[in-house]
């Protein structure tokens, strides 16, 4: 019997009068890959980032319904304590210019001000590196400013930076998505190694991205959620037309 | 299109582009002449004895300009202590609520106080703290230079914090940091360069202001560390011995513009380099 970590029940986000999310209910399992698909402007992105609230920080934006992690509401939290437990990696590989290599994997920490002993931080940096496969790559240059790595690594390095947090969530936005197709293909292998540790979730426009790395898939389309399966199924023997229509690109 | 009417357009290409060389270096020559003519009148007056040394009383040879030195930097640095903090916290307000009513206003106020005449801002600073603490003071002239400061310092903060690509703010919200962190350790970091140079060219602005210390500062032949009292600064020192009838006033006076000459100018390099040193590759 699979846990659920991530709850939603009649969820729904808006931007002013711009009702984007309307009424999901979705259980995302512990430990899994879910990919989030659908058109553009479907409410996919604006759905992920109510999950660890990050919607709200824009102007306008509003949200209601019930979205729960571990059984408690998420909404009742401190936005900082979600965030905390809800890691979130961005379309655009967004380093912090400013730090080094080894700065930026411990910016959680750092940044936020919480001392940690120089061993305990060396363990930290090597074994989120490690866990993204990026340690051989950049053990010797540390010091170095993160903007020097290319967008590949810069993006696997916005992923240890998440994960130095021990999240049990972490939320992909369009994680590949301006990375070239090798970058890409080592990210997705990261995903399975991620898995045995952390629930992912991963937004993509990428229908073959989808099928390849995600254990369940939910689609949105116009800002509700048509369907959620296994991904097997999904892409096999969709029970809703407008999947069925999305997978085989007669819109997109 | 015969040959003699593209060559005619070739020579008005050329004409033209002569002009734009000519008009621009016809603005390199107002500095050259003023750098020119200030050093052939000040630069035998500088030496040791002319920067640690208090003016002479008429009738006695020599003396500096030390107590002008001293005044104007630590009348700068007062006024750098109020304006800075306010100037960049009110930037980054600036930055962060961009369609605020209070933000609206705040924009117009600095706006409108950067084309306030500084003789005005003298005079404010004047019945704000002159009269009733009743003196002349040096605290009094920071106050008012720290008025003049501000402006620039929040719209430079502004406009580099508004550059500023909105995933760095995200990243570190997403790694559950708090607002104050987040500005104090990503944005304000990230856009020192921009923030600094313009904390730079506030202070050059001000460090030959002579309005507004007419009336506050106002001036003092002698060596003075306190803030509550009448303190002497260069472009005071320049303003009284320049207007006075003795001759040796008046090379103190040219000693003195050439060294708040290449104060300003060492300012102005000076951020130059760290715009371009400090800038923080995004």
């Amino acid at each position: 019997m699979e846990s659920t970590i991530i709850k939603s029940r009649n969820f729904n986000a808006s931007f002013g009068s711009n009702h984007v999310v309307k009424n999901v209910n979705i259980d995302i399992p512990r430990n899994h890959i879910i990919a989030v698909m659908g058109p553009s402007g479907c409410g996919k992105t604006t759905y992920l980032r109510c999950i660890n609230r990050m919607h709200e920080l824009i102007p306008g934006a509003t949200s209601s319904g019930e979205m729960d992690l571990n059984g408690e509401d998420v909404y009742q939290m401190h936005p900082i304590f979600v965030r905390l437990k809800i890691g979130m990696v961005f379309q655009r590989p967004n380093p912090f210019p400013n730090l080094s290599i080894y700065d930026n994997v411990i910016a959680g920490y750092k940044l936020n001000g919480i001392k940690l002993p120089k061993a305990e931080r060396d363990r930290i940096v090597e074994q989120s590196l490690t866990k993204v496969a990026l340690w051989k790559e950049v053990k010797d240059s540390l010091n170095k400013k993160g903007s020097f790595l290319s967008g590949g690594q810069q993006q696997r390095l916005c992923i240890a930076r998440t994960v130095a947090m021990e999240p049990e969530v972490i939320l992909f936005d369009e994680p590949t998505s301006a990375l070239d197709p090798i970058s890409t293909s080592t990210v997705e292998e990261l995903f399975h190694e991620l898995k045995a540790n952390y629930t992912l979730i991963i937004v993509t426009h990428n229908m073959q991205q989808a099928a390849r790395v995600s254990d369940k898939t939910a689609f949105f389309f116009l800002g509700e959620l048509v369907e959620y399966d296994e991904t097997k199924i999904m892409f096999t023997n969709p029970k809703d037309n407008r999947t069925q229509n999305y997978i085989t690109g007669r819109f997109s | 299109m015969n040959i003699d009417s593209v060559k005619f357009r070739l020579g008005k290409n050329r004409g033209f582009q002569i002009l734009i060389y000519v008009l621009a270096f016809a603005c390199v020559v107002p500095l050259l002449a003023i750098l020119l003519f200030i050093i052939k009148a000040g630069i035998t007056k500088i030496n040791w004895h002319f920067l640690v040394n208090i003016p002479k009383p008429v009738g006695e040879t020599g003396g500096g300009i030390a107590n002008a030195l001293v005044g104007s930097i630590i009348i700068i640095l007062v006024a750098s202590v109020i304006a800075i903090p306010i100037g960049i916290l009110a930037g980054v307000y600036l930055s962060e609520n961009r369609k605020s009513k209070l933000a609206y206003w705040t924009r117009l106020s600095t706006d409108i106080l950067q084309g306030v005449p500084s003789i005005v801002i003298g005079i404010v600073a004047y019945f704000w703290l002159v009269k009733p603490l009743r003196g002349f003071s040096a605290l009094s002239g920071s106050v008012a230079l720290a008025i003049m400061m501000l402006p620039i310092v929040v719209r430079s903060t502004e406009e580099t914090l508004k550059l500023l690509p909105p995933s760095l703010k995200e990243a570190a919200l997403a790694l559950g940091m708090p607002f104050h962190r987040v500005i104090f350790k990503v944005v304000i970091p990230v856009g020192i360069g921009g923030i600094l140079s313009g904390v730079m060219l506030s202070i050059a602005r001000i460090t030959g202001e002579t309005a507004p210390l007419l009336f506050t500062a106002f001036g003092n032949p002698y060596l003075s560390f306190k803030l509550t009292k009448p303190m002497q600064s260069l472009p005071l020192l320049i303003f009284n011995y320049a207007t006075s009838p003795y001759n040796d006033w008046h090379d103190l006076a040219w000693g003195a513009s050439l060294i708040l000459l290449v104060w300003v100018i060492f300012l102005n390099i000076f951020t130059k380099i760290i715009t371009r040193k400090w800038k923080v590759q995004l």
